[in-house]
């Protein structure tokens, strides 16, 4: 664990030992439960989760205290109470967006220290959390900084933007070149995934009197986050693609078999309907087909049941065909499917 | 494949792995790698593992294989089922064969075997004998097909060792024992990753899904000084010397290229990309992190020829170096409309005719089915 002053610690609250810091302020779970004086925290807290539910970052500089020596430990308070009340509730939607937008926050702070150069030990500590928390060496370089390239693909698959691609980056002797806001932007879905996977480590408390109120506000904000979908039954155009080759007893080849059987496993079809789909390829071959979609479905071999490659995939193989209906979705599986 | 041809393959190959065990041997950390063969007529068999080169030898002898593969992949139990291999980490592979090139020779060098009559003919799109469309394509050996692979694996190591900072020790060049190249990079910094990861590498090696902005094309008010220059590194140095030629046209062919738009430059980057200076890998190979690949000194049976580790690729010349089949001769009917050349020497083209050849050339006709035993 990195060791935190108390200015990291109310920046990258995520790194601290809740436990610990609470004890070492000499405050125990059950006094924000019980003292009035303390409800302001709890308060904060609930804000927090909702303003993260909506999407926004927290601006703790909202409230209008000047004062650095309380400020940041409220800050750090806020955080931890509002871990406390998202186990309590445990509601996984929250806890997803909560760790979303806690990331962002912590990615400005990031960014920031990056190139504070008036601040070395800001740097140096952002820096550190790149090695220590990410496993991501960054070094400086000049108005840049460069993180050798298998480091980079690693967090960089994660994006499905263009401009994250290998191939439009600048890249030099093994390493990859990024300006201060990609080199933060690179690791915000792992910083999202470790303070997610902290908030999931981390013990649910008994229920006190004190946070019962809050954790059923946040089952109803929760609601307003049920997602509807329709599923329409149009194939997208890859697969359509793949089924008017096989028609017309072209050698389909063997990516394109696959993806076309696990969309149609994922859309619900049975082995017996999509076998006789592959009746015209030249090297057709009933029972090796069925034996094959059957490994793929997980009825037979390893039990893996393979799913749909994803849009990126389809397309490193020259078998994507998108249209305007696509709709810039990264699976086929998406295709279609509305919110309604 | 007629239960003589067979056996006569069978025997031949046998006959070559006894003679030539100093070829085949485990690679290293033999123990943590996966084995699998194929047989003549039969379907693979893998997740077989062996600690020494005597292990290889027996399963060499005991089996007949018509293929050898081993894993680039190192996993704390190789010979358990793909789930519970227990991958670890995976070597660099890259697979460059002639076919991804396209070149305009092709159709001078392949024929096709109908599936349904068996007839071997020129390139048609239907069996001239018995008008089934089910066909095989078939590629004899093409001398100008191997110097173009070998421009290829020559441009790959380039950006092997420059842009990704591989060191040219550990990069193993081998002819496949077909008409391709293997390229085996061994403990680099990218064993680690995933395919998804190695899937934007194989992008970025084969220059695909390229974004005008990054080579130089601003989207508003585009600027002629951020287009690339010859002297520059990676893929923008590439492309600069590539549309430009030289530094005194750089100028003019901006101009030209900021004219007629974004998009159409979109579509010159993709062309080159495709038809010039992406290398053509393929990238089913390189994105595999669980792929048994084929073992270097083992026999290919498309060809009966051997993958062989070339030093010097460019002196290199497999259709008389990796031909290591004997020659005594062997009668043989052949059919086929075009010629193929092993060891400098001629062979074809036959119709319907008994012939003498020497074991090498009855065991080419054979792997590419264009012959039978007489």
């Amino acid at each position: 664990m990195i060791s935190l002053g108390q200015d990291e610690i109310a920046k990258y609250p995520f790194l601290a030992e809740a436990g610990q810091y609470l004890k070492d302020k000499g405050f125990t779970l059950e006094q924000f439960a019980t003292d009035p004086d303390l409800k302001i925290i709890v308060d904060k807290a609930y804000e927090r989760i909702e303003s993260a539910a909506e999407g926004k970052i927290y601006n703790p500089k909202a409230d209008n205290s000047s004062e650095k020596d309380t400020v940041l430990p409220l800050n750090v308070f806020s955080f931890l109470i509002a871990i406390v009340l998202l186990k309590l509730s445990g509601l996984n939607t929250l806890i997803n967006r909560f760790s979303l937008a806690e990331a962002r926050r912590a990615e400005k702070f990031l960014e920031r220290d990056l190139v504070s150069n008036s601040n070395k030990t800001s740097e140096e500590f952002a820096i550190k959390i790149f090695r220590d928390v990410f496993s991501v060496t960054i070094k400086k370089a000049g108005d840049y900084f460069v993180i050798p390239i298998s480091d980079y693909l690693q967090h960089a698959v994660n994006f499905h933007e263009l401009e994250w691609k290998l191939v439009n980056r600048h890249v030099e002797n093994g390493m990859v070149f990024l300006s201060t806001h990609e080199s933060a932007r690179l690791i915000r879905k792992e910083l999202g995934g470790y303070i997610s996977s902290r908030i999931r480590a981390a013990n649910t408390p008994s229920m006190s009197k004190g946070f019962e109120d809050k954790v059923n506000k946040l089952s109803e904000l929760a609601k307003k986050f049920v997602v509807n979908t329709i599923v329409s039954t149009e194939y997208p155009p890859c697969i359509k693609h793949a089924i008017e080759e096989l028609n017309s007893g072209e050698n389909l080849p063997h990516f394109g078999r696959f993806m076309l059987a696990t969309f149609l496993l994922g859309r619900g079809q049975t082995i017996e309907e999509i076998v006789p789909l592959f009746k015209n390829a030249p090297d057709w071959n009933e029972k090796v087909t069925r034996y094959q979609i059957k490994q793929i479905s997980g009825e037979t071999g390893s039990n893996t049941k393979y799913s749909c490659p994803s849009c990126d995939k389809i397309e490193s193989h020259d078998m994507c065909f998108a249209t305007p209906d696509c709709d810039n979705i990264i699976n086929p599986m998406q295709f279609g499917k509305k919110r309604l | 494949m007629l239960e003589n041809d067979l056996k006569f393959l069978e025997e031949t190959f046998k006959q070559y792995y006894f003679d030539h065990f100093d070829f085949i041997h485990i690679p290293d950390r033999s123990l943590e790698r996966e084995y699998g063969y194929k047989k003549f007529n039969s379907g693979m068999v893998r997740h077989i593992s062996l600690k020494t080169d005597k292990d290889l030898h027996l399963m060499l002898m005991t089996n007949v294989p018509s293929d050898v593969f081993c894993s680039n992949a190192y996993y704390t139990f190789p010979n358990l089922p793909m789930a519970e291999k227990d991958w670890k980490e995976a070597d660099l592979i890259f697979d460059i064969d002639a076919k991804d090139l396209n070149l305009s020779c092709r159709k001078d060098h392949t024929c096709v075997k109908c599936l349904s009559c068996g007839e071997v003919s020129l390139l048609h799109d239907t069996c001239p004998k018995c008008k089934s469309n089910k066909l095989d394509l078939l590629s004899l050996t093409c001398d100008n097909c191997i110097s173009g692979v070998k421009k290829e694996v020559l441009n790959l190591i380039k950006i092997l060792t420059n842009d990704l900072q591989i060191d040219d020790k550990n990069v193993r060049t081998s002819f496949s024992g077909n008409e391709g190249f293997h390229l085996y990079v061994a403990n680099s910094s990218y064993n680690q990753l995933g395919s998804k990861e190695r899937g934007d590498l194989i992008d970025y090696i084969m220059f695909r899904r390229v974004m005008p902005e990054r080579f130089g094309f601003k989207k508003e008010n585009p600027s002629r000084h951020t287009f690339p220059e010859l002297d520059e590194a990676g893929w923008r140095g590439r492309v600069a010397k590539e549309l430009f030629g030289s530094k005194s046209k750089r100028s003019k062919a901006i101009t030209k290229i900021i004219s007629d738009g974004k998009l159409a430059y979109q579509q010159i980057l993709e062309g080159i990309g495709k038809n010039s200076i992406g290398i053509k890998i393929d990238p089913n190979v390189t994105v595999d992190i669980h792929r048994i690949f084929r073992l270097e000194g083992s026999l290919n049976s498309k060809s009966g020829l051997a993958k062989l580790a070339c030093e010097n690729i460019e002196k290199f010349n497999p259709y008389t170096e990796t031909c290591l089949i004997d020659d005594s001769s062997v009668e043989v009917s052949a059919n086929f409309p075009i010629e193929f050349r092993l060891k400098n020497t001629k062979f074809g083209p036959y119709t319907n005719e008994k012939v003498s050849v020497p074991k090498y050339a009855a065991a080419y006709m054979l792997c590419k089915g264009i012959a039978s035993l007489a």
